[in-house]
């Protein structure tokens, strides 16, 4: 190949977690004129360039940012290194010795001999044709991100009458978003028994604005040809499937999507990485590092975070992770966590036992729970058990093994986080 | 009287019980954080949301640029704010922490981008 690269370390994604993630290993000793991201898009900044609202960086930076306030901290970061970045810049493959092959339009096509890669690609939205909602295909059924680039990077609405189906903190924000600036919200309906969006997005996007939410309701049917005319819907079952006799036509000229997201693993399926069922990223030890050894993954593309701020935690525990293993670093012996009993899973997947510093596990659970505990059993010992007053599948929860825990790990030992009654 | 609110201040979204006496929240329970028990005692009196849209930039890298108030402004001026956002055009280039309307209403809010264009 004409044009080949050598780097330490390449960042594949530009976002938040790309950031994080490279920035982290030029902290952790990689000098920076050896790492390079890799952007599909004109400019960095990922998703939270269309993310105008506010709700960002609380954690992080101890102040409420909107999304392009956040994302700039970090471009601004990485414009002042040496990191070197490539945008609008596609990844084609990764091959088995960490090659990676990416093309552009200056460059053509590029091959990258890489240590270490960290996948941060992020997620994308579950599309209609996942859903099998009857009805002819006419314009204006779209997915909640896309009305939100539309409104708030291209500077247009898509629609003036609106159905919303599920929701999605997208979704909800949507809401908002197009009833701010005209718009009229007829419903938002949601297929589960509870809103997969954070507590306050429904305070504060739907009922600030009196929009009905409709639980346990959904879409089955779109009319109109060439343009969305309505939409009729029904509630369902504890089967999720629609009760007869309780369809409703809702007229409406738009219908947006918030039906959840779904990691962009083309990449990490290319190089069989192991891949866990119920995140739809890769497994991964608690420095981020999947099955093949000196590839990380972080950010969405390993679990769907609510808040970015975690996303840039858990990026710089990714990064930290591949430079040490860029300087010889590298485990073998694991114990292994899983999630029982109303903890859908865990991440990471497993644990170095030489690993000394604290290692938090994040989970999510399957429904919503009030006044319950949060107990950590390594093999049958409990050592963790907290009370928590309220759980829920939308709010992504994390418990914290201690030093003086993960100094007892052996080799294949089961650390397991479950919900016991409170 | 007793309230129940949901705290919007941070994603948390701790859940409050604001008791209201003559018209004053005299206690707030189950925040986690000193915003949580200002947001209960604004939210029973006056309460405030934060606004974040778009705003038309004339000239530059892209159409629009992101806004938000400056700090939050009372709930039933959103729309009204809304009107005046758009009916304002910038010229480019603009930067984050830019004014874009100043004092928007008389609220003593200003409406300022948060980002970059070229």
């Amino acid at each position: 190949m004409s044009n080949t690269l050598n780097f330490d370390l390449v960042v594949v994604g530009g976002g938040p977690a790309g950031m994080a993630a490279a920035l982290s290993a030029r902290d952790n000793g990689i000098p920076e004129e050896n790492i390079i991201i890799l952007e599909r898009a004109e400019t960095l900044g990922g998703i939270l360039e269309q993310c105008i609202h506010t709700g960002f960086g609380l954690h992080y930076f101890g102040e409420e940012l909107s999304g392009p306030e956040y994302a700039h901290k970090f471009i601004e970061q990485v414009e002042n290194t040496k990191i070197a970045v490539k945008t609008d810049t596609m990844v084609l493959n990764i091959t088995d010795d960490n090659h990676v092959i990416c093309s552009n339009k200056n460059d053509g096509l590029i091959e990258i001999k890489a240590k270490a890669i960290i996948l941060a690609m992020g997620c994308r939205e579950r599309p209609r044709g996942a859903l099998d909602i009857a009805g002819s295909r006419p314009a204006g059924v779209m997915s909640a991100g896309a009305a939100q680039k539309f409104v708030n990077i291209d500077g247009y609405m898509p629609g003036k009458e609106v159905v919303i189906l599920g929701s999605g903190d997208i979704g909800l924000i949507m809401a908002r978003r197009m009833t701010l600036e005209g718009a009229k919200v007829k419903v938002v309906c949601e297929v589960m028994p509870y809103s997969g969006g954070l507590q306050r997005n429904i305070v504060q996007c739907l009922e600030d604005f009196d929009i009905p939410l409709r639980l346990s309701c959904t879409v089955i049917k779109v009319h109109g040809k060439e343009r969305v005319e309505g939409v009729t819907i029904a509630n369902v079952d504890e089967h999720m499937l629609p009760i007869p006799g309780t369809e409703e036509y809702i007229p409406c000229d738009t219908v947006l999507l918030s039906v959840g997201l779904i990691p962009e693993n083309e990449l990490s399926n290319q190089i069989n990485l192991e891949m866990d069922p119920v995140t739809r990223g890769p497994k991964v030890n608690e420095m981020r590092e999947t099955s093949h050894k000196g590839v990380f993954a972080c950010g969405n593309v390993l679990q769907v975070h609510d808040l970015v701020d975690y996303v840039t935690l858990e990026s710089q525990i990714a990064g930290k992770g591949a430079a040490q293993y860029i300087n010889g670093v590298t485990a073998e012996k694991f114990a292994y966590c899983k999630g029982i009993n109303g903890v859908r899973y865990t991440v990471p997947q497993k644990i170095n036992i030489e690993q000394k510093e604290e290692v938090k596990i994040y989970f999510r659970v399957a429904n919503v729970y009030k006044d319950k505990r949060i107990v950590v059993k390594l093999n049958d010992e409990v050592i963790i058990d907290k009370k928590k007053k309220k759980l829920a599948p939308g709010e992504m929860e994390n418990v914290a093994i201690k030093p003086e825990i993960l100094e007892k790990l052996k080799a294949d030992d089961q650390i397991v986080v479950s919900i016991e009654e409170g | 009287m007793i309230k129940e609110l949901t705290c919007v201040a941070c994603p948390l979204g701790c859940p409050l019980v604001a008791t209201i006496e003559n018209g004053e929240v005299v206690d707030v329970k189950g925040n986690t954080c000193k915003r949580g028990a200002e947001y209960a005692k604004t939210e029973c009196t006056h309460p405030v949301r934060s606004l974040t849209t778009t705003a038309k930039v004339n000239g530059g890298s892209s159409y629009v640029v992101p806004v938000k108030s400056s700090v939050a402004m009372p709930k039933e001026k959103l729309f009204e704010a809304m009107k005046v956002i758009n009916s304002t055009t910038i010229d480019a280039p603009v930067h984050i922490g830019d004014v874009v309307v100043s004092n928007i209403l008389g609220l003593d809010v200003d409406i300022i981008a948060t980002n970059e264009v070229k």
